[in-house]
């Protein structure tokens, strides 16, 4: 039987619940509304909340003069490129994995798991010093192949655990059936496969558009995706709040959506499976 | 039936990611370790010489390497803290039922997805501007003297945007074991007559203790490694005030161009992480296997 919720428990809860919510989500709704105001208004004393002249004004400045498609052109490159040349690898050695397991199958998801406890500063020196020699600094081409690697342990990962749970017996029936390798592949894998994958895909291009440490070390204008763009506006002459506001309120949106969409799948994918 | 012909298929199947990543992982560190032997400055090309571990002597005997430690301990403590604690709390409050529970879901695992500049410098300008910020208005208005946050507690302030960026994380990874716990546990200890506070305790806090674990390894490894809050907000300042490990490196490495001591200071960073990358890797492992 469940237990009754009293109303005015369950009122009570609305008001904590709402209010820390409001709190948390408080930074992030403050950006948006400063995006709309002018330089003056953003740093008004007292703050304006709701009331002040809506401006796009911004946008526009933004835009025009910092050439912010290119940063944005570079984001989406690289973590929809980094993400699909990940999935790429992955997709096979998880199936690998998952469907003919051998008894160093466990080893060698461990040990793909160690490479992501690696600090990304005890290599820095060395990938520093192999994209300068190479030509890769500040290059797309170069931030794709640092983030398909940082990132491929975690794909796998998350695939291992999604394949994973596909049954064995559905493959034996289609075998039972004739079906051939490519039609049990084609016709009965992939359509179970497909949540999982476009999951994982998600999660990933999520976590590969907010990395800040490869994109800042080893971007400059050319290649800078939006997380070293918006790093730019930390000099002290760049100090415009609602300029700010407006570039980071484009920069986080489009995330923070694909984000609520896969909040299931983020418990799943950062435990690697240990938290479900 | 893994056949012999699966069986090869299986590891063509594999062979690119764990080729890759082998390389990956094995060629940067062979070189950090190789350099860390070396003196090599990049701004004094053709004096590399092999030093033994006078690298290491130097940076382990660095006064700023032990600020730098301790530093970072502070920083992932007090994240950890902070997100573990708030973490538990705000999954309690989650998992009771009230109206409008998925948009107030919605809500608190946001700052999860904003991009570490974004939230550092939204944080720094906007909020905890000694002037013009959010923080300083409201505690004029009640009468106190506005505090200058990177200037007076610059460590805290870090630790601050930093625990609002993982503490989703934690409140979702929490909130998740607390929705599997047993109803009928709960309302079977509360007929004996168990209070809140001794069914929290022990019934709760230890359904929960798994993924307390998981969330503190899990967010050890990210947070030995910020970077970018600290680049764009302090710098390492005032001093070497809120200089971690990793920004220490990075400074060593691009900044003062010292291939030889970054690569030293690389390699105990590697050390470090793995001490913590050992006890979670048990922990997954012995999950695995279940």
């Amino acid at each position: 039987m469940a237990r009754a919720v009293t109303t005015r428990r369950k009122m009570t809860f609305t008001i904590i619940g709402w209010a820390i919510g409001f709190v948390i989500f408080f930074p992030i709704l403050w950006t948006f509304l400063t995006s709309f105001k002018t330089e003056g208004t953003a740093i008004a004393t007292p703050p304006q909340f709701l009331f002040f002249d809506w401006t796009i004004e911004n946008y526009h400045e933004v835009q025009s003069r910092s050439n912010y498609m290119k940063h944005v052109t570079n984001s989406v490159v690289i973590s929809v490129g980094s993400t699909l040349i990940g999935l790429a690898l992955a997709i096979p050695a998880a199936w690998a994995m998952a469907f003919s397991p051998t008894k160093r199958t466990k080893d060698v998801l461990m040990w793909m798991l160690s490479t992501k406890m690696m600090p990304p500063v005890g290599v820095l020196v060395p990938l520093y010093l192999i994209f300068r020699d190479w030509g890769l600094l500040d290059t797309r081409l170069g931030l794709v192949g640092i983030l398909t690697m940082i990132n491929l342990p975690i794909i796998v990962w998350m695939l291992y655990t999604y394949f994973k749970e596909i049954p064995g017996e559905i493959l034996e029936a289609a075998r039972m059936d004739g079906a051939s390798l490519m039609k049990e592949i084609v016709y009965v894998l992939t359509p179970m496969a497909v949540p999982g994958i476009a999951s994982t895909m998600l999660l990933n291009i999520i976590l590969a558009w907010n990395e800040a440490f490869w994109t800042l070390n080893l971007s400059a204008a050319n290649a800078a995706p939006l997380t070293a763009f918006i790093a730019s506006y930390s000099s002290p002459e760049g100090l415009f709040w609602a300029k700010l506001s407006a570039a980071s309120t484009m920069a986080i949106a489009p995330i923070l959506i694909m984000g609520w969409f896969s909040q299931k799948q983020l418990v799943r994918g950062l435990t690697f499976g240990a938290v479900k | 039936m893994a056949t012999l012909q699966t069986r090869a298929t299986a590891r063509i199947m594999m062979s690119p990611a764990v080729i890759l990543l082998f390389l990956w992982m094995i060629v940067p560190l062979v070189m950090t370790l190789y350099f860390s032997f070396l003196r090599y400055n990049l701004l004094m090309p053709g004096t590399e010489e092999f030093v033994g571990f006078l690298n290491y002597q130097y940076f382990l005997t660095d006064p700023a390497f032990f600020t730098a430690l301790k530093n970072t301990l502070v920083l992932v403590g007090g994240t950890l803290l902070i997100t573990v604690i708030g973490g538990i709390l705000l999954a309690l409050v989650l998992d009771q039922p009230f109206f409008g529970q998925g948009i107030v879901r919605l809500l608190v695992i946001a700052p999860f997805f904003v991009m570490p500049t974004v939230s550092a410098l939204v944080w720094k300008n906007m909020l905890m501007h000694p002037v013009n910020g959010l923080f300083a208005w409201i505690a004029r208005s009640f009468g106190f003297q506005p505090i200058d946050w990177f200037a007076e507690v610059p460590m805290f302030s870090i630790i601050l945007i930093v625990a609002w960026q993982w503490l989703p994380f934690a409140t979702l990874i929490l909130l998740t074991a607390l929705q599997s716990l047993d109803g009928e546990q709960i309302e079977a200890a509360e007929m004996d007559g168990a209070g809140a506070f001794s069914r929290f305790f022990y019934l709760v806090l230890p359904h929960m203790s798994r993924a307390i674990t998981v969330v503190i390894l899990i967010q050890t490894i990210f947070l030995l490694s910020v970077f970018a809050e600290i680049l764009v907000t302090t710098n390492g300042g005032p001093g070497i005030q809120t200089t971690n490990i990793t920004y220490l490196i990075y400074a060593q490495a691009l900044l003062q161009f010292d291939v030889g001591g970054a690569s030293a200071g690389g390699i105990v960073a590697v050390i470090l992480a793995n001490i913590v990358a050992f006890f979670l890797i048990r922990l997954i492992g012995k999950n695995l296997e279940r």
